[in-house]
C-alpha cells in the first residue's frame, strides 16, 4: 500500500519545471490517452462478461442440483413392486431428503404438452416418476445409480446432471473467455505504451543529452516520461471506464425475462473492479514507462 | 581534481590526441590554445565525462573515468560546469529555465536560489532577455547565458569551450572577470580559447597557465605564448 501510495505522489505531484523539461508532444499525446480509453472500455466489458457468465453458471448448477428424478419403466405387473422397492432404496440413501411418487394426475399434467389433457394413463404402460429431493453434498448419483441397477434394473436415475453440465460449463467457458480477454487487453496495452514511450525517449535524444550534460540522472529522465505517461494513461482509462459502466448500466437489468442475454449489468462489489480500472492501468503506465524508459537510456550513450 | 595520464583520444581515424599527461590542481587558472581542428574540444569533453579515452586513463575527482556508472558521471557533472562551444540549451524552456536547469535536475530548487538566479541573470546582462526562448537569442548573449547555466550550482571546476567567441571586447573583459572572481574564490578554471588579448589580460591579473595543444600532444606554453 505505502509503494502505491509513493507511486501516486510521484505521478500526481506538481513539479511544474520538471514536467516542462521534456517538451510536449502534441497530438500523440491524445492517442495513448485515447488507446488507454479503449482498452479500458473493453476491459469492462470482459470483466462484465466474466462476472455475468459465473452468475449462471452458479444460477444453474443451484438451482438444479436438490433435485433428481427416477423413472420406472416396467411391465404392468412388475411396476408397482419396482416402485415399492426404488422407494425403499431411497429410504437408506445418504443424501436423499424426501422422496415421492408423482400421482397420475401430476403426471398428465406433465405429458398434457404432448398428448392432450384427456390421456388415459391408467390404460397406458406409462413409466411412473419419483421425484426425489436432496440434501446437500453427500448425495453420489453414481452410487444409487449402481444400486438401482443391481436391485431395480426397471429404474433409470436422472440427477438433471446431464443437460446441467453442459450449460455451467459453457458458462465457465465463457467465464475463461472473458479473462483471457482482459489479460489479451493488458498486454495490448503494455505493448501500446511501451513502443509509444521509447518513441518519446528517442524523439527526444537530444533533450536527454543536454539533461544529462548538466547532471540529470536516468532515473530524474525516466520520471518526466513516467509521469505524463501514468498520467494519460489513467485519465483515458477513467474516461473509457465510465462510458462503458454507462452503457452497461443502460442495459436491462438481469431480472428481466431475457435475463440469460443482458445479465451483463454488473452488480454490487462488482462495481469495486470498475473502480480500481483507471488505477491499474495508471500503474501498467508507470511500470511500463519506467521500463522502457531505462532501456532506452542505457542504450542512448 | 582533473588528471590526465597519457590520456589519448581517436574518433576512428588515427588519434586526434596523443600521450597527454596533465594534473590541473584545485584553484589553478588554465587557458587552453591550439589551431582549430586541434582537438581542444575533444580534451574538454574527457574532462567532462563526454567521451572516454581510447588510451590511458581520465581521473575526475580521483575517480577514473572507466570504472563511472553514468550516476557516478551526473554526481561529477554537477561539480564540474560546462560552457559549451555550442550552448547546448533546451530549445522549448526560456533563458531563465534553462540556467535554472541543474538546479532542478539536482533536486536543489530552492528559493535562496531563486533569488541568486535574478542577480546571475543581470551579471551576465540577461534580465531583459529572461524569458525569451534560447534560438531567439544572438550569439553573445546564448554564451552569457551558458555561462549562467554553468556556474548555478556552484561548481568546483569550470570549464568553458570558447566562452568569448561571440561576444565584443567589453562583454569578453566581463566575462573574463566574472571567471576571475570565480578563480579567487577557489575555483578552478580551464578555457579554451583563441583570443591572445584575453589570454593576456587575464595574465596580468592571475596567476594563469596556458597549455597548447601541438602536433597532438599537449604542452605548457612558455611566458611568450
Ligand atoms: N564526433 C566526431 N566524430 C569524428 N570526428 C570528430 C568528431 N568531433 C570532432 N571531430 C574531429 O576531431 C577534430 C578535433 O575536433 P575538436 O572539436 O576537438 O577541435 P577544436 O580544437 O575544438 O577546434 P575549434 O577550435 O574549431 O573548436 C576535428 O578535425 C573534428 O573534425
Ligand atoms: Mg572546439
Amino acid at each position: 500500500m505505502t509503494s502505491l501510495a509513493v507511486l501516486l505522489r510521484q505521478v500526481f505531484s506538481s513539479d511544474g519545471h520538471r514536467d516542462r523539461v521534456v517538451p510536449p508532444t502534441g497530438y500523440t499525446s491524445i492517442l495513448t490517452t485515447a488507446t488507454s480509453g479503449i482498452m479500458a472500455f473493453l476491459t469492462v466489458f470482459a470483466l462484465a462478461l466474466s462476472f455475468a457468465a459465473d452468475r449462471l453458471g452458479e444460477r444453474w448448477s443451484d438451482a438444479l442440483s436438490d433435485s433428481a428424478t427416477i423413472r420406472i419403466s416396467a411391465s404392468a405387473q412388475e411396476q408397482d413392486a419396482q416402485v415399492e422397492r426404488v422407494m425403499e432404496i431411497l429410504t437408506t440413501t445418504q443424501g436423499v431428503k424426501s422422496a415421492r411418487v408423482l400421482s397420475d394426475e401430476e403426471q398428465r399434467m406433465i405429458l398434457a404438452p404432448w398428448f392432450g389433457t384427456d390421456l388415459p394413463i391408467e390404460r397406458l404402460n406409462i413409466p411412473r416418476v419419483i421425484d426425489v429431493t436432496l440434501n446437500g453434498e453427500d448425495f453420489s448419483a453414481k452410487g444409487l445409480a449402481l444400486r438401482l441397477r443391481a436391485e431395480a434394473p426397471a429404474a433409470m436415475l436422472d440427477d438433471h446432471g446431464r443437460w446441467r453440465m453442459p450449460l455451467v460449463k459453457a458458462a465457465n467457458r465463457l467465464k475463461v473467455l472473458g479473462w483471457v480477454s482482459m489479460i489479451l487487453i493488458v498486454v495490448a496495452l503494455v505493448s501500446m505504451i511501451t513502443l509509444a514511450a521509447r518513441a518519446a525517449l528517442s524523439a527526444n535524444a537530444q533533450v536527454i543529452r543536454v539533461l544529462r550534460l548538466i547532471g540529470a540522472q536516468d532515473s530524474y529522465i525516466a520520471t518526466a516520461f513516467v509521469r505524463r505517461f501514468s498520467v494519460r494513461a489513467f485519465v483515458g482509462a477513467v474516461v473509457g471506464t465510465v462510458f462503458a459502466s454507462l452503457v452497461l448500466f443502460l442495459l436491462p437489468s438481469a431480472e428481466d425475462p431475457a435475463g440469460i442475454l443482458t445479465g451483463l449489468r454488473i452488480q454490487g462489489v462488482e462495481w469495486l473492479w470498475i473502480l480500481v480500472l483507471p488505477l491499474f492501468s495508471m500503474c501498467i503506465g508507470f511500470f511500463a514507462t519506467r521500463r522502457a524508459a531505462l532501456i532506452v537510456l542505457g542504450e542512448l550513450t | 581534481m582533473i588528471e590526465l595520464d597519457q590520456a589519448a583520444y581517436s574518433y576512428g581515424g588515427g588519434e586526434l590526441l596523443s600521450d597527454m599527461t596533465l594534473s590541473i590542481a584545485k584553484g589553478s587558472f588554465y587557458f587552453l590554445t591550439g589551431p582549430s581542428g586541434a582537438g581542444k574540444t575533444t580534451l574538454l569533453k574527457m574532462c567532462y565525462a563526454d567521451l572516454v579515452p581510447t588510451a590511458g586513463n581520465v581521473r575526475l575527482f580521483g575517480q577514473n573515468l572507466r570504472n563511472m556508472t553514468r550516476d557516478d558521471i551526473a554526481t561529477v557533472r554537477r561539480r564540474i560546469g560546462v560552457v559549451h562551444q555550442d550552448c547546448q540549451f533546451l530549445d522549448h524552456l526560456s533563458v531563465l529555465e534553462n540556467i535554472a536547469l541543474p538546479l532542478v535536475v539536482s533536486g536543489q530548487d530552492k528559493l535562496a536560489d531563486r533569488a541568486n538566479l535574478k542577480e546571475l541573470l543581470a551579471w551576465v546582462g540577461l534580465s531583459k532577455r529572461a524569458n525569451a526562448l534560447p534560438p531567439e537569442l544572438s550569439g553573445g548573449e546564448r554564451q552569457r547565458a551558458a555561462l549562467a547555466r554553468a556556474i548555478i550550482l556552484s561548481p568546483d571546476v569550470i570549464l568553458a569551450d570558447e566562452p568569448t567567441g561571440n561576444v565584443d571586447w567589453d562583454m569578453s573583459q566581463r566575462l573574463l572577470q566574472l571567471l576571475i572572481e570565480l578563480n579567487k574564490m577557489g575555483k578552478t578554471i580551464l578555457i579554451a580559447s583563441h583570443d591572445l588579448g584575453l589570454i593576456r589580460t587575464a595574465k596580468s591579473q592571475v596567476q594563469a597557465r596556458v597549455l597548447r595543444i601541438y602536433n597532438r600532444r599537449i604542452q605548457l606554453a612558455g611566458a611568450n605564448l
